[in-house]
């Protein structure tokens, strides 16, 4: 076979008549098998993803056993995580996870939505290119420096002005009170949620804007002349338009909160204990793991672990299964209104 | 033009393999071991000198140890290393012996503003109730007592422990459990414990980086850490009744008083040994290996390698504030060296 960028000099007549030279590839030589070959790779390749899941669900399975057996569904409700008396229950990290992963959510979808629209709606042209692109670089960011960020400047200024006017301010309300509880130390469940939020926002970002500049510009335009304001707009012809994408991007966001380890660890607190307060520590499952699976101490230490690493997957693969299914409803309702 | 190009490309492969392949052919001659983060700076300087000195490097992996005594077990490495030693039983169970190395200390580290290093006081009880979560300010009666002329502000105490498991919390633990029952009943002495208050941070680093940052924190590090970092240590008081603060020579004298001889398998934890002078948290590193050596030629430059470290690496040790171990133990751990034999049942070395 003939190198690929190998090339024949061929005349060829370009206009006005003049013989000119151009770098033309030869011609390839058709390999009737390779279609198949092609199409047989490609197969293979996307088996070979679904295997790879199927074969890590197994075998954390499988090296969970101890602990499925010994404590069965209980482990999830179960706040006690004691190496000492080998009893392990998974209910403070898995709150934790989702509770963190919450917060950044309830910060991060607006705030993204927020910048996405600036970036395709109202920024003056020549901001568009400088904004995208710092947000974009704080996608660049390594999750250990958000964690050192968090720990050695965002916790302290927190600790001193932002926690305890939160617990003056809430602290003594009937139900959001327990919420904010607690000495002000700077770390806990609520500082992860706002870095995690500070983490995802340039993917939701990202993904937002992508989108919302897919959006024809004369549906739009045909929208602005019929006078609607840009709000009226983003929110009735932008956002029904690109939805499927905003909730991809969303769920990227997600994924990356429910499994993010090191920043996490840095800031959570990493207490094995149940508390109402957000500003008091906690743990998450993936901070669990990246603390205590190197000295693990006795095969049901390790076992708790891995099952802790099994109950993460579920719930990675439950958040997607959820998302699925509000498109399909989102499509239906579509098919209603129209 | 091709020919050269083939050239260069054959004479670049050559080279590259070359450069993969020495790596390979040394290995032979390098001894591999895993196991606890505590010693690893000491271990790697060690390794460096002995590698100027013979050519024999040392490759260590501070994987914990937990990990280090997985890794012995199923037998990737020459020898383990364990910051807990491993009960007489457990060692018998899987064909090891192991040896203390060198010394360390746990100490508690604080941050109260106006308070100098070396000024506060606690026994162990106190310390115990501290991390049981039953004092939660500074200016607690029980602390008070103990610090007469010291101006105790009026602050909640933030309590900070490890995360993740290690040898230096498996020593803290045990001394409070020696000293308090209520602590052994609630807690325990493990690599790893539910701890009943405060939080918790990843590594020596991630426990000074709290303390050093939480005003009114309390914690606990390694020796070598709390001075490499000029951390505010308190003084404990000791079994002999005395407060002492940690430095080489109470470490030596919790060593000193120790009764290696009487203990199979070197089953030693130091903490709250007899003594005046004896800071009560300190804890020796052990190495594992295996008894009978599937191939005693690897095992034999191990134990040259620990030879050499216990005859002249004394120096090199408490530059980084490590405490070598005392002579007449250092006798006792080679007279257990005879029990590592090869197949036919000689020893090895």
């Amino acid at each position: 076979m003939p190198p690929r960028d190998a090339a024949v000099i061929a005349p060829s007549f370009g206009i006005g008549g003049q013989t000119t030279y151009n770098k033309r590839p030869m011609p390839a030589k058709r390999l009737p098998w390779m279609d198949s070959f092609f199409k047989n790779l490609t197969r293979f390749s996307a088996f070979f993803v679904f295997s790879i899941l199927a074969a890590i669900l197994v075998s954390l399975a499988f090296h969970s056993q101890l602990t499925l057996s010994k404590f069965g569904f209980g482990f999830l409700f179960d706040p006690e995580w004691n190496p000492v008396t080998q009893e392990f229950g998974a209910l403070v990290p898995i709150y934790g996870t989702l509770v963190s992963s919450a917060i950044a959510m309830i910060i991060g979808i607006p705030v993204s939505f927020g910048i996405a629209l600036f970036l395709t709606e109202l920024s003056p042209v020549w901001l568009k290119r400088p904004l995208g692109t710092a947000i974009e670089m704080l996608a660049a960011i390594p999750s250990i420096i958000y964690g050192m960020w968090g720990l050695f400047v965002f916790a302290p200024i927190f600790a001193e002005y932002v926690q305890p006017a939160l617990v003056k301010s809430f602290g003594s309300l009937p139900i959001i009170g327990m919420l904010f509880k607690g000495p002000a130390m700077g770390i806990g469940m609520l500082t992860a949620g706002i870095i995690l939020a500070i983490m995802v926002i340039p993917f939701i970002t990202a993904v937002m804007r992508d989108v919302f500049e897919l959006v024809p510009p004369l549906l739009k335009e045909s929208a602005y002349g019929l006078g609607a304001t840009t709000w009226e707009v983003v929110w009735k012809v932008v956002l029904p338009y690109t939805k499927i994408g905003v909730v991809g991007g969303i769920m990227l966001g997600l994924g990356r909160a429910l499994g993010e380890t090191m920043a996490v660890t840095f800031v959570i607190g990493n207490a094995h204990r149940l508390s109402t307060s957000l500003l008091a520590p906690g743990n998450s499952i993936a901070s669990s793991l990246a603390n205590e699976f190197t000295e693990a101490v006795g095969d049901m230490h390790s076992s708790a672990l891995i099952e802790l690493g099994l109950i993460l997957f579920l719930i990675t693969t439950i958040v997607l299964a959820l998302s699925k299914l509000l498109l399909l409803q989102l499509a239906k309702q579509e098919g209603r209104q129209t | 033009m091709k020919s050269e190009f083939v050239q260069r490309f054959i004479s670049r492969a050559a080279l590259a393999f070359g450069l993969a392949a020495a790596p390979v052919a040394l290995a032979a001659d390098n001894i591999t071991g895993a196991g606890a983060t505590f010693p690893y700076p000491i271990y790697s300087k060690w390794a460096e000198a002995y590698k100027a000195k013979t050519g024999i490097g040392m490759n260590y992996q501070s994987i914990g140890s937990g990990g280090g005594i997985k890794q012995i077990i199923a037998k990737t490495v020459d020898f383990g290393a364990s910051d807990a030693p491993m009960q007489a039983e457990e060692l018998e169970k899987n064909g090891l012996i192991q040896f203390p190395m060198v010394i360390g200390g746990v100490v508690p580290v604080y941050n109260i503003e106006g308070i100098k290093p070396g000024a506060l006081r606690l026994t162990g009880q106190v310390l115990a109730d501290i991390y049981l979560g039953k004092i939660t300010k500074w200016n607690a009666p029980a602390i008070a007592a103990l610090n007469k002329g010291v101006k105790l502000p009026d602050q909640d105490i933030t309590v900070v422990a490890r995360s993740d498991g290690s040898g230096t919390t498996f020593i803290f633990t045990n001394y409070l459990s020696k000293i308090s029952a209520e602590w052994k009943d609630k807690a325990g002495n493990n690599t790893s414990v539910k701890w009943p208050a405060g939080i918790s941070g990843k590594g020596n680093e991630g426990v000074a980086a709290y303390v050093q940052r939480l005003p009114g924190s309390i914690g606990y590090v390694e020796y070598a850490y709390a001075i490499q970092n000029k951390m505010s240590y308190a003084l404990l008081q000791n079994s002999g009744g005395v407060f002492v603060g940690p430095d080489d020579k109470t470490f030596k004298a919790a060593a000193a008083n120790a009764q290696w001889e009487k203990t199979p398998g070197f089953y030693q934890i130091l903490t709250e040994q007899p003594g005046k002078d004896s800071w009560p948290i300190t804890g020796a590193t052990f190495i594992l290996m295996h008894k009978k050596q599937d191939k005693p030629e690897n095992a034999v430059i191990a134990l040259k390698f620990f030879d050499w470290a216990y005859e002249s690496g004394d120096k090199m040790a408490l530059d980084l504030d490590y405490i070598p171990m005392p002579d007449n133990v250092v006798k006792l751990v080679k007279a257990e060296w005879k029990k590592i034999q090869d197949a036919s049942g000689k020893p090895v070395y």
